[in-house]
């Protein structure tokens, strides 16, 4: 605190008073009090009340105008662009809430929503071990983590047990978000794993292929990779062989996560002390058991912030296989603008899905933060 | 199993397998496993050239370059260089990258000047000031950055006015939903003695600035180089531009009958780009500047200011030489980052890289491995010189350590 220093403070006045008692002194910092708390931090200097100025006239600015325009002058019934402009002048939320299946499912048919919404709470369940230790009977649940990829796919697509299938063009909206983004991560980490590993080999070939292979990826754009996979990547596999264009999508997105992955985990295995690497090499351990017991679970265990950021990162560019024709829930946005009874109403469609995506990421780096502290046993 | 092949410790092991054995070494299986890996990637690539040939011949298409230099007769509505329909695709290739090259660097500046500030401001200790801009970063980085650009273009066509109504700032400026409009300078003769004057200006002050440094090194006497620096490449050319007779004009936009004319346009879709792979862009970078100032030891400061030297100086002696360290390589790949993100452009119709040879000319000429192959390689080159020069500058500002 700058205001509580004394040109002839000594020892011995310190003593004769009891603390915040000396006349000449200012109070001390411990006084407290919306008055002496506004003067420090708003008030404190001439920049900084210019500062507080500005900010609070930028704030009369934006404030009003938004919240008049999203909740005061917005309508949130009516059929049609027509119903809104005849009841208010502001957004036209109705226009979100008649799409909101839409928005959720895509185009898949509604009679089968229930195994998305299925395929959803059972993520959750195999999530549920990953995210906190003390789920009871952790290892079997773990198990069913493992498996949930497959029994997602199965329980989506259909075509065998009696479900009905489902093409994957029909799959759209914010559950494609999310099958992209999981699908990503899942296959990413232990491939991400593997590269890093394979990047700090000392075997030369295993090396340079690991580094080439990150470089390429990290060089190029993703919507370049959807490219390749929409137009390129049926090319390579034999004549005459097709598959699902989804799946190519899959491919390539998780093998571009996987390349961010590994410089993320590389960035941990880089903080391990070599010391641990030499302890479990006069343990005896072989290579493959001083990475899984001794070298790893720290090195992860490090990477969790950057691990979750680039899962955020990769969930925010699900949103660009919009380029490669999949509707996903901004893409959905975008093609319901179409519709000549709701046109022109793109900030609405682009608000919406902006405050969706702002909470659920924001979530994401929160849990990121509070995993931090939690597994934060240094010194 | 023969027992002549059996060496002493094998038969100890029993393990006769000769292969096995050479496995048990460390050298040889080191030795091992990279000959597989080689003979699998080579078969792999073998395998995938070998599919595409095959498709290629079924569809009856050649692998081939020619068609850079055939006619690309379409249009680009944005271009640096010369270029009309009757142009080659190569050439539209050049207008597409220079447009990709625009939208980087511009972006980069705003970005980097933008996140500076934002960062810095997040750091004071005015706590309405430091909330807001905290709001702003994780409001910004939280969203795609594709729906910052499609929400920047769509403000901009559908709440800017036509351009016949175009909002005019001081009769230079005009704001229209088919782009911006700035006055366009037009240059007359003797206009080249002030260019001469900023370039020698520009020596000028670099050779002061190298003299003052010395100076401070040998004598500890700081001048006022930023001030003198800015006067001197302001002033110099501003003198001899008044001296030579004001030979500049502006050609400032008119409304035409339709349209306005004149000036230099600038696209929505390039404004839209620009501003939105900035803000999303400046967010990272605010929270990169603020853990590099926030990563130096606060006994730095003290140390500083219990040599008596003012907060200002402290912060550019002492907290920022040593800030710039952490903040360097994460700012490198953040521009990394904006090279690549700026891709997203095809979604509004800016025409970048992707857009013309990896859109129309992909459409038109059917050689999707072809415009595939450059589109991926221009962006590599494009990662490689951003990150050559970044590393170049780490390397100058390092720590140097014994």
């Amino acid at each position: 605190m700058a205001n509580t220093q004394n040109p002839d403070m000594t020892p011995g006045l310190v003593n004769a008073y009891e603390p915040g008692e000396h006349p000449d002194w200012p109070a001390p910092s411990s006084v407290k009090g919306p008055v002496h708390w506004i003067k420090t931090n708003l008030f404190g200097s001439v920049t900084n009340t210019l500062l507080t100025l500005l900010t609070i006239y930028l704030l009369y600015k934006i404030i009003p105008a938004m919240v008049d325009w999203m909740f005061i002058d917005a309508a949130y019934t009516g059929t049609s662009r027509k119903d809104c402009e005849a009841q208010a002048g502001g957004a036209c939320w109705a226009f979100i809430g008649t799409r909101l299946q839409l928005f959720i499912y895509g185009f898949y048919p509604e009679a089968e929503r229930w195994r998305v919404n299925l395929t959803a709470i059972l993520l959750f369940v195999a999530l549920a071990p990953v995210l906190y230790d003390n789920v009871p009977h952790r290892g079997k649940a773990l198990i069913f983590t493992v498996l949930y990829p497959l029994i997602a796919g199965v329980l989506l697509v259909g075509g065998i047990f009696g479900l009905e299938y489902v093409a994957t063009d029909q799959f759209g909206g914010l559950m494609l978000n999310v099958i992209i983004g999981v699908t990503g991560i899942a296959f990413s980490l232990p491939i991400g794993i593997c590269l890093a590993l394979g990047r700090q080999s000392h075997l030369p070939v295993l090396r340079i292929v690991c580094i080439a292979f990150i470089e390429f990826i990290r060089g190029v754009p993703l919507i370049t990779l959807l490219f390749v996979a929409a137009v390129m990547l049926s090319y390579f596999v034999p004549p005459g062989t097709n598959f699902d264009l989804l799946v190519r999508m899959l491919i390539m997105v998780t093998l571009f996560a996987s390349g961010y992955m590994a410089e993320v985990i590389r960035g941990g295995l880089q903080a391990i002390p070599k010391g641990q690497y030499e302890a479990a090499d006069s343990m005896g351990l072989k290579y493959w058991q001083s990475m899984r017991l001794i070298v790893l679970p720290q090195a992860l265990k490090i990477a969790i912030p950057g691990i979750v950021n680039t899962f955020i990162a990769l969930y925010k560019d699900t949103t660009l296989v919009i380029v490669i024709g999949r509707l996903d829930i901004l893409g959905i946005g975008r093609s319901s603008l179409a519709d000549s009874k709701w046109q022109g109403l793109s900030t609405e469609v682009y608000v919406f899905v902006a405050i969706f995506f702002f909470i659920s990421c924001f979530l994401m780096s929160r849990y990121s933060l509070y995993l931090e502290k939690k597994l934060h046993t240094g010194h | 199993m023969t027992t002549t092949v059996d060496q002493g410790s094998a038969t100890a092991q029993g393990e006769p397998n000769v292969l096995l054995k050479l496995w048990r070494n460390k050298e040889t299986r080191s030795v091992i496993i990279q000959i597989v890996t080689m003979a699998l990637l080579f078969a792999f690539f073998a395998y995938i050239i070998n599919n595409a040939v095959l498709n290629l011949q079924a569809l009856g298409k050649t692998f081939s370059f020619d068609f850079l230099q055939e006619p690309a007769s379409y249009d680009i509505n944005q271009t640096l260089i010369e270029y009309t329909s009757r142009s080659t695709h190569a050439r539209a290739m050049l207008v597409g990258i220079l447009n990709t090259a625009l939208v980087a660097f511009c972006g980069v500046i705003l970005a980097t000047v933008l996140g500076f500030v934002l960062g810095v401001i997040r750091l004071s200790n005015n706590w309405l000031a430091s909330r807001i801009v905290y709001v702003f970063i994780e409001f910004t980085r939280n969203v795609p950055v594709l729906l910052h650009i499609l929400l920047i273009h769509g403000i901009m066509v559908h709440f800017l006015p036509l351009p016949k109504q175009a909002i005019s700032v001081g009769d230079a400026l005009f704001l229209s939903n088919r782009g911006v409009y700035a006055p366009r300078p037009e240059f007359l003769d003797g206009f080249g003695f002030t260019v001469a004057a900023f370039g020698i200006a520009v020596i000028a002050a670099v050779i002061f600035r190298r003299w003052a440094r010395k100076v401070q090194e040998e004598t500890g006497k700081i001048y006022p180089v930023f001030l003198i620096c800015t006067g001197v490449i302001i002033g110099l050319p501003l003198i001899v531009f008044l001296i030579s007779g004001s030979p500049l004009v502006w050609e400032l936009p008119k409304m035409g009958r339709f349209n306005l004319q004149g000036g230099v346009m600038m696209l929505p879709e390039f404004l839209a780009l620009w501003l939105a792979l900035s803000f999303y862009t400046s967010a990272f970078i605010a929270e990169i500047v603020r853990s590099g100032i926030m990563a130096i030891n606060k006994g730095q400061w003290e140390a500083a200011g219990a040599l008596g030297i003012r907060r200002n100086r402290v912060l550019q002696l002492v907290i920022i030489p040593q800030a710039l360290r952490v903040i360097i390589p994460p700012l490198a790949s953040q521009y990394l980052n904006l090279t690549k993100n700026s891709s997203l452009a095809i979604a509004i119709g800016y025409m970048d890289i992707v857009a013309t040879i990896g859109g129309i000319t992909l459409m038109q000429t059917g050689k999707e491995m072809e415009t595939m192959i450059i589109v991926l390689l221009i962006y590599l080159s494009f990662s490689l010189v951003i990150s050559a020069f970044m590393n170049w500058y780490n390397k100058r500002i390092a720590l140097v350590e014994r």
